[in-house]
């Protein structure tokens, strides 16, 4: 890790697609990673952040039921388990420890299903900064216990009424709060997504997951899973986990997008399965949803944290040099999964992740070893998953 | 004429007063107003018309402009609708057309600059696109003869205003305060904003963000702008008025006439 430079292009895609006001301040953060990754005392509070506040390393878990309802094995790695109950968390502290070296005391952070949120707010209230969370108002109405876990944090959430009101509008809300406030305020951006350094840094706080991942299962299989499935939204979970077994050519890395109410449909959040022009949203440019005239469209998933018509640049590149495969999964599909979950394991996953479950446990492989990521956990879906059941 | 001669033209016009450089969404409310709104502008003393092309997500916009372009694509505002407006328009005067990337990116950049070059367009700002960006988008406008207008920040280093100022052609868009665009009371240090990228370029220094009163277009212009720039005042005034292109010019004379 010794590059002069963080990757700006993932083959076509990513670049700085921003207003000028804010090149300055990239070029800031990409010179402040630079430095921090390779700095001793900084990686060593980093490490010691992760491991007495936020539970890492999290259990690499032989789930025994759901393999046998799969016909093969499969191991969960429990980000579920991990403080503040996803793995956003691992990026928002190596962040808010990177705004603390870069001086800035004012935090900026988006949220979709709230799991960023509250976990920027959690590091915000930990290294005594102040937090910023942008929020789309239908996704404060669906996961009103984080909107209260955040504000008990100390951090103000601000409703975003914009378009369709969920994680668009609140990236580009969150976006101008920082063109305006760039002097005093750092933006943790929640997902591998968003102008160069964001996708290499948040990629590079998130490797944490597949790197433990590989050597958990060596230590438990002595061999290497033949598939790495997580889900993805914008794909910070995903990158995370696949970025470690991107070397290894015999594993398959497969990402699983929201399927929403069926590709065909046209409400959905899969962005990369469905194909199409690539175009430019937040900054950079990777696959997206969007009309002839190049307007972004509305996505759609029961997921908040799907519910995004862009995606990561460094997945569009894994896509198209076929290094991994994206699919889709329904709402329908991910319920069904949501609930086999508790009922198999006594996990209640979150509805992320219970995409990429309902992938592993349904469509049919050759597959005998699967490592899923399990993103987080399910307490935030409840009274919306049972609304849905009808109970 | 190309469009840099075209919008050089327009400033010596002006004859050491600045120039009056109104904003509009095209489009908006629709087709027919958006028209007498701009005809408005020009019979109320503009010098240079900039015409916004609406876009779903444009991160360097406030509220105002935003709201008007999310209606302007209800009303079935497209980039021939707002072409079609910069056709009639640019008789009258020099437009520049200011598009987000994406737009450019799905039309196809060698295509769309050739259409706005056919609607009669002088320049073109993307406000998302920076310098490391910008290189294919500001080969094809030389190509086509339209004037690539680079975009300086408060924030840019002494650097990339060397680099943006020598880059940009027809004028240098001189972002006023570090934000989105909106309207701001405070009249912000318009003189050392002005002075600092002068430093950096030979263009006319053209200044906006902010600017929503004819006295701080009137203090833009004693600092030294060579042309200013109004934007979300005189889209408010679009989406609040019950005779918009009316009220706009009378907006329009009364921001001319502080320039006097």
């Amino acid at each position: 890790m010794s590059e002069t430079k963080l990757e700006h292009r993932f083959g076509p895609y990513g670049g700085q697609y921003v207003p000028e006001t804010l090149m300055p301040a990239l070029a800031e953060l990409e010179a402040a990673w630079l430095s921090a990754r390779v700095d001793d005392a900084f990686q060593a509070e980093l490490g010691r952040l992760l491991r007495d506040y936020a539970g890492r390393p999290t259990p690499l878990y032989l789930a025994e039921r759901l393999s046998a309802a799969a016909g093969r094995t499969i191991y969960l790695k429990r980000e579920d388990l991990i403080h503040t109950g996803a793995h956003k968390i691992n990026n928002a502290l190596g962040q808010a420890l990177l705004a603390v070296r870069m001086g800035k005391r004012r935090i900026i952070a988006e949220t979709g299903a709230g799991q960023h949120g509250v976990a920027s707010a959690t590091a915000c209230a930990l290294l005594e900064l102040e937090c910023v969370v942008y929020m789309g108002a239908e996704d404060i109405r669906r996961q009103a216990p984080n909107v209260q876990r955040m504000e008990l944090l100390g951090a103000t959430v601000v409703a975003v009424e914009a378009g369709a009101r969920t994680l668009k509008e609140a990236v580009s809300e969150a976006i101008r709060d920082w063109v305006t406030n760039v002097a005093d305020s750092h933006y943790i951006i929640g997902s591998a997504v968003g102008p160069a350094p964001y996708p290499a840094i948040v990629r590079d706080l998130q490797r944490c997951i597949g790197d433990e991942a590989r050597a958990q299962i060596l230590e438990r299989e002595g061999r290497l899973p033949q598939r790495v499935i997580a889900c993805v939204g914008g794909g910070s979970n995903a990158i995370g986990a696949f970025t470690a077994f991107v070397g290894d050519d015999e594993v398959e890395l497969i990402g699983v997008e929201a399927a929403g109410e069926g590709i065909e449909s046209g409400r959905h959040g899969a962005p990369l399965t469905a194909g199409g022009r690539p175009g430019v949203l937040h900054g950079s440019l990777s696959a997206l949803l969007q009309d002839d005239e190049g307007q972004i469209a509305e996505a759609h998933s029961i997921s908040a944290g799907l519910d995004y018509p862009g995606s990561g640049p460094e997945h569009a590149w894994l896509r198209d040099s076929g290094r991994a495969t994206y699919v889709a999964v329904t709402d329908d599909q991910a319920l069904v999964a949501f609930e086999q979950t508790a009922q198999l394991e006594g996990i209640i996953p979150a509805l992320e992740p219970a995409h990429a479950i309902h992938y592993a446990l349904h469509v049919p492989s050759d597959s005998d070893l699967d490592l899923i990521c399990l993103s987080g956990r399910g307490d935030k879906d409840l009274a919306e998953v049972l609304k849905l059941l009808g109970r | 004429m190309s469009g840099a001669e075209r919008i050089a033209a327009a400033f010596s016009g002006c004859k050491g007063r600045a120039a009056l450089m109104p904003y509009m969404m095209g489009g908006f409310p629709d087709l027919e107003t958006s028209l007498a709104i701009g005809n408005g502008y020009a019979d109320g003393g503009a010098d240079l018309l900039e015409l916004g092309v609406p876009f779903s997500d444009p991160l360097a916009d406030g509220p105002v402009i935003q709201s008007a372009g999310s209606a302007a694509l209800a009303s079935g505002a497209t980039l021939d609708v707002v072409l079609s407006v910069a056709l009639e328009l640019s008789q009258r005067l020099p437009v520049v057309l200011m598009c987000y990337s994406n737009a450019i990116l799905a039309r196809g950049t060698e295509r769309f600059v050739g259409e706005i070059a056919s609607a009669g367009v002088s320049g073109l700002i993307v406000p998302d696109l920076p310098l490391e960006e910008a290189p294919a988008t500001a080969e094809s406008c030389a190509a086509a003869g339209i004037a690539f207008i680079g975009v300086a920040a408060p924030t840019s280093t002494d650097q990339r205003l060397a680099a943006i100022g020598e880059a940009t052609q027809g004028f240098l868009y001189t972002v006023a305060v570090a934000g989105t665009t909106g309207e701001r009371g405070e009249e912000s240090n318009y003189s050392e904003v002005i002075a600092r990228v002068r430093k950096h370029t030979s263009a006319q220094v053209a200044l906006g963000f902010g600017i929503s009163t004819p006295q701080q277009a009137s203090a833009a212009a004693d600092a030294g702008a060579d042309g200013v720039i109004i934007g979300s005042r005189l889209v408010r005034e679009a989406s609040e008025s019950s005779s918009p292109a009316e009220d706009c010019q009378l907006l329009v004379e009364q921001f001319a006439q502080a320039l006097r």
